[in-house]
């Protein structure tokens, strides 16, 4: 036949390429001899690896894909762009530029002392230092501090960053921000400016966290003749020691040159070592980890770890693991159970939940302990104050799961066959779905019977598993979820997702299904006791609270395996970010 | 030149193609292997009772989750001859050999509903010919034209979870069936109706038709059967594509819902393990089996029916 002989051809060749394959397919694998345990050395974990003071250099920093927000400091929500942004701004307080849990102490920053509260914590005074300059030599006053502080109200211009101070300050009904209202519009009744060294705030309730608040990039100064609105991200004037030189772009970023009116004596936290720093975005993430691992890139900015493909190398060799720090971070993945499906809402058909799910397969979905995290057992992660050891429901002793506590719950549920619900997950997120996978694998075996959905990530929290009437109509009972703290206490990281009254009817608060009354009358203690010691215990008692009553299933204490760049000296994970502290970072000369 | 002493005796175009089929080494390999992939799929249970365990069930013991499977080329052994997944450790090998019921099921399924859509269309369009070929034949070029993975994509996002008293995996079984099947009619609609045009005109049908004989009878008598072969040919041929477009809507996560295992969604899933090859290297190396198989059969098939192929 005509074509036989053609055929033959690509079907030796097919064959050959099959041969080839397969002899790519095993040289890569090799007995991988997980059994011993690599040892991540640690060091930068509480201690600073290569102290130096040592001026002058460049800092290398890279980030796998753009800039998540922006630049600007009124319009950003990344921790990594909080850590890097304070070599450009300078904040009323901020964290103690220092390793490990040192990091959580707040310091005064461009405010001679930490906030003074009166009027029973309704009023917050800062007193800020004389003589400080923006890049430009303009002179920073209070004003600027008042105007950068009235910009965040604007949320058509400013999306991205924090809304805590929109909210809590006491700004009159019509105010609107300073683009749309008058520039001399009477904002007295949220913040007052009565000398150039004194900023005055005036809040709707009594917040005990203020100077937490204080910390946040949103109370950083701008000078009104420079601002640019929406396009000040291209090149925020700074108040720190570096500036950007020339513009700054969210897609390939830019480079930050030493500014001239910085003065070290006003600013006893920052080190800023290097001469300069370049930030180069938009590179691909396992490249990257290759370059950081080879020295022509120091430092990845986003503090994630290394990705799947470089993990294993770096696990694996002596040399890697001896740069590798593994940090516990201040985020939990966890799994929320929704009482208001049925039978969910019998506490005992959620605890059947709890008790089915295997606490190792969640870990493993995320990459084990050493990517992924430590076994979880409790709402708060270990960084924040108010944790405490407890384990509910002994997952930690029952790697597997418990069928038969599984099997008595069900029976108490008045559902002893089991029932079946449909579980929710964000479909660009592969660990999300081996989580989904591995709950409807464990509660398969005590039949409950789980449908996996995959739900687009920009419309998870809006639309589809956070919008209570979706859930109910579609019998959406489980979904997966995580959470990171916006500052390290009880209040900063559980207000958002165990208050039952942040939950939306139309849908979009991170809380999807804790209806606690008890937990959220604790809230409400939590935000305005003064003792930090008590609020700690608040905070415990909120997460027992939340525990008994099973809405949440906690998976695991998030961690990171980090690598440090090559000739860095002063590297030190600081826990208010929990990854590198970017600010004390400096060169081997 | 006939040898002296031997009948000769009538054969049927069956007859002759079975003949040419069998010298069609390459061809019948290709048969071979699709018997033997649908004894397997349909064997699958006592197969894998026997190896690593049903196709859903973890092996957390057997893999490290930083590192992947423990063992050589991806944990291959006795009880897992393909190894397992990385993160669940799951069997490969039962996950590839429940993939191909799916594929297959899906494949034939969907080929049946566009062999059905194609000839009914088609015959319709080149019996009758005049306005009624003319709007068939647009329609045709219409569905031609069809961004058919878009839509397809489309459909499984918008697409209720609960219809026509199905749910969950039976529900996307059958959408997957008939989105697939609806859009790939047209091919055989095509050669039907081209073939249908030709034999029409044919002295045996004329003859039938001066004798009185109704439509339906020539229809179902005349002109059917002698569309069997061409029927039967592009019906293998459009099998293949249809299990890659079932993979590539698996791959794009609008298959069938997890757990279920099918090729295109192990591929999907391995993408993110680049670094560990050979769980991407099985359900690839099944898919590229598969199509080859019934692409050489196909090929074999056609060259056997078609009495202008040279020898």
């Amino acid at each position: 036949m005509r074509s036989t002989r053609k055929r033959a051809a690509v079907a030796l060749i097919a064959v050959a390429a099959l041969g080839l394959a397969a002899a790519c397919g095993t040289s890569k694998s090799s007995d991988s001899g997980g059994g011993s345990g690599p040892k991540l050395n640690n060091t930068a974990l509480d201690s600073v690896v290569n102290a130096s003071d040592q001026k002058g250099g460049t800092l290398k920093m890279g980030m796998g894909g753009p800039w998540g927000d922006s630049f600007d400091p009124g319009d950003t929500y990344y921790g990594y762009s909080w850590d890097l942004g304070r070599q450009y701004w300078r904040t009323l307080v901020m964290n103690k530029v220092a390793p490990g849990k040192q990091g959580l102490e707040l310091v005064p920053d461009i405010a001679t002392d930490l906030g003074k509260s009166s009027d029973g914590g309704k009023t917050w005074t800062y007193t800020i230092q004389s003589g400080l300059k923006f890049e430009d030599g303009t002179p920073i006053t209070s004003k600027d501090i008042a105007y950068g502080v009235s910009r965040t109200v604007d949320r058509a211009v400013l999306k991205q960053g924090p809304s805590y101070l929109a909210d809590l300050l006491n700004w009159p009904a019509s105010y609107k921000g300073p683009y749309k209202s008058p520039k001399n519009a009477d904002i007295s009744s949220a913040i007052e400016t009565p000398d150039d060294t004194t900023v005055v705030f005036h809040l709707k309730q009594p917040f005990a966290e203020f100077d937490n608040i204080a910390s946040l990039p949103i109370t950083a100064p701008v000078p009104a003749a420079k601002d640019t609105g929406a396009k000040y991200t291209t090149h925020p004037i700074s108040s720190g020691p570096y500036m950007w030189k020339g513009d700054v772009d969210v897609a390939t970023g830019g480079t930050l040159v030493r500014n001239p009116n910085w003065s070290a004596s006003t600013d006893p936290n920052r080190k800023a070592l290097p001469d300069q720093i370049d930030v180069k975005l938009g590179l691909q993430a396992d490249d990257l980890d290759n370059q950081i691992i080879s020295g022509d890139e120091q430092v990845d900015i986003a503090g994630t770890g290394v990705q799947p493909a470089a993990l294993p190398k770096v696990l694996q060799s002596k040399d890697l693991s001896a740069r590798a720090d593994n940090p516990v971070i201040a985020r939990e993945w966890y799994t929320q159970i929704l009482g208001t499906v049925k039978p969910l809402d019998n506490v005992e058909c959620r605890k059947a939940v709890i008790y089915a799910m295997s606490p190792t397969s969640y870990q493993n979905a995320y990459g084990g302990k050493f990517a992924g995290g430590e076994i979880a057992t409790t709402v708060l992660p270990p960084a924040i104050p108010g944790y405490k050891d407890s384990d509910v429901y002994d997952l930690k002793a029952n790697p597997n799961g418990q069928v038969s506590k599984a099997k008595d719950a069900l029976k108490k549920c008045g559902q002893p066959d089991g029932f079946s619900t449909t579980m929710g997950y964000r479909s660009s997120r592969d660990k999300e779905k081996k989580v989904a996978e591995a709950f409807q694998q464990s509660l398969g075996k005590v039949g409950i019977k789980v449908n996996i959905k995959p739900m687009p990530d920009d419309t998870y929290t809006a639309e589809l598993c956070g919008k209570p009437s979706y859930d109910v109509q579609n019998n959406v009972g489980i979904c997966v979820f995580g959470w990171g703290a916006d500052w390290n206490t009880g209040y900063g990281y559980l207000a958002q997702i165990v208050d039952s009254r942040t939950i939306n009817p139309e849908g979009g608060a991170p809380n999807f299904a804790v209806r606690v009354p008890e937990v959220d009358k604790m809230i409400d203690q939590l935000a305005v006791e003064p003792d930090a010691a008590k609020r700690a215990e608040i905070s415990t008692q909120i997460d027992q609270q939340v525990m008994e009553n099973a809405y949440i299933y906690p998976g695991i204490y998030a961690k990171a395996v980090l690598l440090r760049g090559k000739g860095l000296t002063n590297v030190f994970i600081n826990d208010a970010y929990g990854y590198y502290d970017y600010t004390a970072l400096g060169l081997k000369q | 030149m006939a040898e002296g002493g031997q009948d000769i005796q009538g054969r049927s175009l069956s007859q002759i193609a079975w003949r040419r089929l069998r010298k069609d080494k390459i061809a019948l390999a290709g048969g071979f292997f699709i018997v033997f992939l649908i004894a397997v799929a349909f064997l699958a249970p006592l197969i894998t009772h026997i190896t690593g365990g049903p196709p859903n069930e973890y092996h957390p013991d057997l893999v490290d989750p930083a590192l992947g499977p423990y063992g050589t080329f991806g944990g291959i052994s006795w009880q897992h001859p393909m190894g397992v997944e990385p993160i669940t450790g799951r069997d490969i090998f039962s996950r590839v050999l429940y993939g191909a019921r799916i594929s297959l099921l899906i494949a034939l399924l969907a080929t049946a509903v566009s062999v059905f859509i194609g000839t009914v269309i088609g015959i319709t369009s080149g019996f009758f010919g005049g306005w009624v070929d003319a709007v068939l034949s647009r329609i045709m070029d219409m569905f031609l034209a069809f961004p058919v993975l878009v839509f397809a994509l489309a459909l499984a996002g918008v697409f209720p979870d609960k219809a026509f008293g199905l749910s969950g995996t039976p529900l996307k079984l059958t959408l997957l069936i008939f989105v697939i099947g609806f859009f790939s009619w047209p091919y055989i609609g095509r050669i039907v109706r081209g073939q249908t045009i030709s034999l029409r005109e044919r002295e045996y049908v004329e003859a039938a038709r001066s004798l009185g004989a109704k439509r339906p009878y020539l229809l179902r008598t005349e002109i059917l059967p002698n569309l069997m072969a061409p029927i039967l040919v592009y019906a293998t041929l459009i099998i293949p594509t249809n299990i890659l477009f079932e993979a590539a809507l698996s791959f794009l996560g609008v298959g069938l819902p997890p757990p279920t295992a099918t090729w295109g969604g192990m591929l999907s899933d391995a993408v993110v393990y680049y670094t560990l090859p050979h769980f991407m290297f099985w359900p690839g190396l099944a898919i590229f089996a598969t199509v080859m198989a019934f692409n050489l059969f196909g090929d074999g098939l056609r060259d056997a029916f078609d009495p202008r192929s040279s020898r």
